[in-house]
């Protein structure tokens, strides 16, 4: 673990509106971890993400990628420096193809070759992918679109990927699929995850940390493997 | 039949320069949900500073020795200026309201539309102003057909406007951009999209369209007129209405269905009501299929 977190939030309170839904986060995300944030729904977890990459207006605290207060820099600019998020529900372009869907993820870029390559390379992860390439996202299955939202992401050449319930709504087995994929980005791309999810077993079992939010605040910080043993975590979310 | 055929080819020049007004209304519509009650104002303004620049280039004589470069330079000139007039008016009108209810920016609209056009009227006048007239006499004669060399102008022209516009939104990275803006703003923001630069571009063309048809209606009905824009912004509306609001194959297939109608109408049944056919159309479109020929459902063509 190298001493500056590529990722931090201090002190973050942010919400809709009068509705407040931070209060007081703070987290600290290492290059190269998997961070797990469980929680109940409803606890804040989506809003977290999407603070970070400033659709949900912070309200006070900060946000610092790679050292950098990121709070006053648009949503749209984030992602050419390396912090790219897949909400929650995929939200794929419905009325466009696979392809242009994968294209769309390279935006900002402007090397065709590399961004023909990063499509092949989206194609051998997920080789369903390849094969639908002209169909339209919105007639993709939950999984496929799961799949898409992860490689569109990752055409944008993520440093730090975040993920928001990525096993929502999916069959076991493509949760399998897709845990391992992430699993795959992490360790032979170096993507730092931050990982959102309901499934905390899932979740834990996946990260290196563990972050624990009850309505809007962290209540607890540990290493993954040490909340999936912690006995609280255990009867409060899974299920024991 | 004869009659049939010179007024089928009269359908088609005004159905396309409708379909060019029409994707303007569509093309905002299908990015930002609102209806851009200045839309004919673009028009207009086209048509105005057509006018402007033919009448000067006519005057130095340049329109006798080079009327390609004339006719090109008055269309880009017209269609940069509204693209940018229209971009200003998207910025001061209608960005602020973005956030606020539907009904404000529709409001802002209908108040924009009534500052341009008394924003001509006071520089302009209110009088009509004539294009040079030596443009364009005659034409293609056909027996008792005839196809004026200003039609053919008009209908190819407008075709490859056409072409363009397809090309640009469904074959290029910024057209997938603006079809992506389309569909899910904060999405297209998680990827790096703009949607501000999106929504400027969606105003420029639109405008820029909307510029281009003003000029061909300055040069088929000889004149403008400050309140131009009010009619054939009210038809066009009506054709993006009945091709499905939102979707670009619809406005061009929209307008030339009006055109083709109102000629069509004014032909066989009464000239003095060929402006009632598209309000006819809008109207029963309205009624029984409120989402138009192409409006809804999953498809390719919208936005």
């Amino acid at each position: 673990m190298s001493a500056q977190p590529i990722l931090e939030l201090k002190n973050v309170h942010s919400g809709y509106g009068s509705i407040k839904a931070l209060r007081d986060v703070s987290l600290k995300i290492y290059p190269g971890e998997v961070v797990a944030i469980i929680g109940a729904n409803g606890a804040g977890k989506s809003t977290t993400l999407m603070t970070i990459c400033g659709i949900v207006p912070l309200e006070k605290g900060d946000v610092f990628y790679n050292g950098v207060s990121v709070k006053n820099i648009a949503p749209e600019k984030l992602p050419p420096l390396g912090l790219c998020q897949v909400p929650e529900g995929r939200r794929i372009f419905p009325r466009l193809t696979v392809e242009e869907n994968l294209i769309l993820g390279a935006f900002y870029r402007n090397d065709k070759p590399e961004i023909q390559r990063d499509i092949e390379h989206v194609y051998s992860l997920f080789p369903v992918l390849g094969e639908r390439n002209r169909q339209k996202g919105g007639t993709l299955s939950g999984g496929e679109q799961q799949m898409l939202a992860i490689g569109r992401a990752l055409m944008t050449k993520p440093k730090v990927l975040l993920l928001d319930e990525p096993s929502l709504g999916l069959a076991p087995i493509i949760i399998h699929q897709i845990f391992d994929i992430i699993a795959d980005i992490n360790k032979n791309q170096g993507t730092t995850i931050l990982l959102v999810e309901q499934n905390a077993n899932l979740a834990l079992q996946a990260a290196t940390r563990g972050y624990v939010l009850e309505t809007g605040q962290i209540t607890l910080e540990d290493k993954a493997s040490s909340l999936l043993h912690n006995p609280e975590i255990r009867k409060a979310y899974l299920g024991e | 039949m004869d009659s049939f055929i010179q007024q089928l080819i009269n359908g088609i020049t005004l159905g396309g320069i409708y379909a060019l007004i029409a994707l303007g209304y569509t093309m905002v519509y299908g990015v930002i949900q609102l209806i851009n009650f200045a839309h004919g104002e673009f028009f207009a303004a086209g048509g105005y500073v057509g006018v402007i620049f033919l009448s000067f280039f006519t005057g130095l004589g340049y329109m006798e020795t080079h009327p390609i470069f004339c006719l090109t330079a008055s269309f880009a000139l017209a269609m940069m200026y509204c693209a940018y007039l229209a971009i200003g008016v998207e910025k001061i009108a209608y960005k602020p309201l973005r956030k606020e209810a539907r009904l404000a920016a529709l409001l802002s609209a209908l108040g924009v539309s009534i500052f341009l056009s008394n924003g001509l009227m006071l520089t302009q006048g209110v009088y009509d102003k004539a294009y040079p007239s030596e443009l364009f006499q005659g034409g293609f004669n056909f027996g008792i057909i005839t196809i004026g060399y200003l039609q053919v102008l008009i209908v190819c022209l407008t075709g490859a406007l056409l072409v363009a516009l397809n090309l640009l939104v469904f074959k290029t990275k910024i057209g997938m951009a603006m079809r992506a803006t389309a569909q899910d703003k904060t999405m297209s923001a998680l990827v790096a999209i703009g949607s501000n630069n999106i929504i400027s571009l969606t105003f420029a063309i639109g405008a820029g369209l909307a510029a281009a048809a003003g000029i061909m209606v300055g040069l088929y009905y000889g004149s403008v007129r400050y309140d131009m824009g009010f009619l054939p912004g009210i038809k066009a509306f009506s054709a993006a209405v009945l091709g499905g609001i939102g979707n670009i194959t619809g406005a061009m297939l929209g307008g030339l269905i009006i055109g083709m109608v109102e000629i069509f109408g004014a032909g066989y049944i009464s000239g003095e009501y060929k402006d009632v056919f598209a309000f006819i159309i809008l109207i029963g479109v309205l009624y029984f299929k409120p989402t138009g020929i192409m409006g809804e459902n999953i498809d390719d063509t919208r936005v």
